[in-house]
């Protein structure tokens, strides 16, 4: 339900660190903007995509596409003594061991990975 | 033409987590104890804060709560009925509270300040989803589920179980009446959340609240020492 807000926020930060070195980025144009995703971070992957297109609308960033890369959960396991990917959420236990897991190391990330852009040369 | 990717590394919700930092500050910088209370809408959290909130100030202690609902300031004032000061932040069509609506209304809580609080309660949006993303620099994120809303509900809405640190099962005095198996639903909120205290309360009859009431003083005790 909040997709939007957390789309647009994306493109203010992008649009702001654009803005933010005239020099280097004039005139480029962002292919890609890429997500990390935590499988725990209560947003919808397609949702995000839907209000991509018109989060960017009038913006620079109009054409660009977003890539979102889902993590998963991965936790401590105390007595396993490392750290264990879940294969979903619907169970906080190792699944080496079968014990109840409490410490969380991935899965709650919602950030920018990075973006990619089409560098206009200058003509001489 | 020459691609290249720009590494950025930086959070989303950055802004509201910086401010929800600040605010965390700020709450152990007075003393209070904030809680978080994030439920479906329908649950009962205003019922269960409405006696929470009473029996605060029969205890002798000092409690004020800020309300929010898309709209209508109902809410707050069935809350005010308690004696404590509340204060309703409407979101007009925003599905969760945020840290600079919480940062907002206490600027501008006239007659209440931090500092002479013991206890600050939030009642989140009635959602499920969304209010688990969003940090209101709350020292404990309570969840909410009533017995009629089916044992299953903690598998559901794992990422909003996961992310609390306190579970209160509400409308107890009718889980008869709705066939609620009480170990299901403890097993499966276990399962999300390991070792997670469990409260069965009813706001009705006053069950589970004296445990309830010792858990926020020992956790207020916690903070302030």
């Amino acid at each position: 339900m909040h997709e939007l807000s957390i789309v647009s926020s994306v493109v203010e930060s992008v649009t702001e660190y654009l803005a933010a070195s005239p020099d280097t980025y004039k005139g480029a144009r962002v292919l890609d903007v890429r997500l990390r995703v935590g499988a725990l971070a209560s947003v919808v992957v397609d949702s995000l995509e839907f209000c991509w297109g018109i989060a960017i609308e009038g913006t620079p960033l109009e054409g660009s596409r977003l890539v979102v890369n889902v993590l998963p959960v991965v936790m401590h396991c105390e007595p396993c003594g490392q750290d264990v990917e879940l294969e979903g959420v619907q169970s906080f236990r190792c699944p080496r061991c079968g014990e109840p897991c409490h410490e969380m190391r991935q899965g709650r990330e919602l950030e920018i990975e990075s973006i990619e852009i089409d560098e206009v040369e200058e003509k001489i | 033409m020459t691609t290249r990717i720009v590494e950025l590394r930086r959070g989303i919700l950055k802004k509201n987590d910086e401010l929800a930092a600040g605010l965390r500050a700020s709450y152990a910088e007075a003393g209070v104890l904030v809680l978080n209370l994030v439920s479906s809408p329908g649950t009962g959290k205003t019922a269960f804060l409405e006696r929470t909130l009473k029996e605060v100030l029969a205890h002798g202690s000092r409690a004020a709560a800020l309300v929010g609902d898309l709209e209508t300031d109902n809410d707050a004032r069935r809350l005010a009925s308690s004696g404590a000061p509340v204060q309703q932040i409407n979101t007009h069509g925003i599905c969760h509270l945020d840290a600079e609506m919480i940062g907002k209304h206490l600027d501008g809580w006239e007659g209440v300040t931090l500092d002479q609080l013991d206890y600050l309660f939030i009642e989140n949006v009635g959602n499920l989803v969304c209010p688990s993303s969003y940090d209101l620099g709350e020292k404990i994120r309570v969840v909410l589920l009533s017995v009629t809303e089916g044992e299953d509900k903690p598998l559901k809405y794992p990422t909003m179980f996961n992310s609390a640190d306190a579970a209160v099962i509400t409308k107890m005095d009718i889980a008869g009446a709705c066939d609620f198996n009480l170990e299901l639903a403890r097993k499966n909120i276990n399962e999300i959340r390991p070792g997670i205290r469990i409260f069965e309360t009813s706001a009705k009859t006053g069950a589970g609240m004296e445990e309830w009431l010792g858990y926020l003083s020992e956790a207020r005790a916690g903070q302030v020492a």
